[in-house]
């Protein structure tokens, strides 16, 4: 390979890096504004899946072995694989816990409103009365 | 068998690609070790339909691309709000049917439900989703039935 | 310009650590210790750029999996106070 070709591999490679980047740390400030736990995985979705997967292609570009391609590919299918189902299993766990979610709207049945009315006073007193939506 | 056989194929081709080192010795043993982790798999009765879906063939591919693009549009969507400084948010849980007929489609919907931003999967039964979105455009979205058409799509007429 | 991309991954690890540390519940802080972890094989193979040591992707592809593993232990042992299988799945 020229050099020749390295320009426009390298200026895409950077621009999707620093898109990456730009996910993840979103992500992360997501992380911390969010009201509750809930919401909170909806960012650590973000930096999963956009955030890591555009790093892992922009490094793909700058690869020198198609090994390495394929390597990066595969840390990228496990992530793509196992982040949801790791995200569900959370999802499951904290809500089969009895974790009740802070909503902006009354929940769609009236079983799960029903759930919902006796704890929602203790999921607001307990974590200090932050309002979930604006 | 024939989903043994899939699983011992994959993991050669895993073995082959990662190793990068092709002495006839170094094969045998990544045969051998394949071959040892195909049994277990077996002992263990994760080798079935659900675990290695060959049925689906290749459809899945189709539908790749278009979820890709679902994940970067919602996740453009999600990093604006969040970089905002009202945070224009209304979590709120939906229930969203799931109409494929399948147990290994109805979890790749709920998995594409949860890998795009802004909605997550709660709760799988009976053909039934409990999501929980993060704003009314997520929700509106997910009721529309365009990921719910072409996940039943993958899973084909079989 | 990789360190550009070490320094993002390092705040958003950092970022991470906060609500790991804050919680309220523990179920924030299985989240941002999953977090961290993806974080830690972005971190990893970017290294691999910056250093050209031999075969920091093998250790990412390695941690990308333990990582996983790690978060459904961890989950498990929050949910039921111990490592014994379930009998039946409900």
């Amino acid at each position: 390979m020229g050099e020749l070709w390295h320009l426009p591999l390298d200026l895409v490679s950077w621009v999707l890096l620093l898109g990456g980047c730009f996910f993840c740390v979103v992500g992360g400030l997501g992380l911390i504004r969010l009201p509750d736990f809930y919401s909170r995985m909806h960012a650590a979705g973000m930096t999963d899946t956009l955030g890591a997967g555009l790093l892992l292609v922009a490094l793909a570009f700058q690869a020198t072995h198609w090994m390495e391609i394929v390597k990066l590919f595969f840390i990228l299918g496990f992530l793509v694989f196992t982040s949801p189902t790791a995200a569900h299993a959370l999802a499951r766990a904290a809500f089969t816990h009895g974790l009740k979610p802070k909503l902006a709207e009354p929940p769609p049945d009236v079983a799960l409103a029903a759930e919902q009315t006796d704890t929602i006073a203790e999921t607001v007193s307990c974590e200090g009365g932050v309002s979930s939506a604006s | 068998m024939k989903y043994a056989l899939t699983i011992f194929l994959i993991l050669v081709s895993v073995w082959l690609l990662g190793s990068g080192v092709y002495t006839t010795q170094m094969i045998t043993l990544g045969l051998l070790s394949c071959l040892a982790v195909t049994l277990l798999c077996v002992r263990l009765k994760v080798v079935d339909s659900e675990a290695q879906p060959v049925q689906l063939g290749l459809r899945p591919l189709a539908y790749l691309p278009w979820l890709f693009r679902e994940i970067a549009l919602a996740n453009w969507d999600l990093a604006r709000r969040l970089l905002s400084p009202t945070m224009a948010i209304r979590p709120q849980l939906i229930r969203v049917r799931a109409s494929q007929k399948s147990d290994v489609a109805q979890v790749l919907y709920a998995n594409s439900i949860t890998l795009t931003p802004g909605t997550v999967t709660l709760e799988l039964e009976e053909g039934e989703l409990l999501v929980h979105a993060l704003t009314d455009e997520a929700a509106d979205q997910l009721r529309g039935g365009e990921m719910d058409r072409r996940v039943r799509a993958v899973e084909g007429s079989a | 310009m990789f360190a550009v991309a070490l320094v993002a991954i390092a705040v958003t690890m950092l970022l991470a650590l906060t609500r790991a540390f804050k919680g309220p519940t523990v179920f924030d802080r299985v989240l941002a210790l999953n977090m961290f972890g993806t974080k830690t094989v972005l971190l990893i193979a970017v290294m691999n750029y910056v250093s050209h040591g031999p075969d920091f992707l093998d250790l990412a592809v390695l941690y990308a999996l333990l990582n996983f593993v790690g978060v459904i232990a961890l989950l498990k042992f929050v949910r039921e106070y111990s490592l014994k299988p379930e009998v039946e799945i409900e």
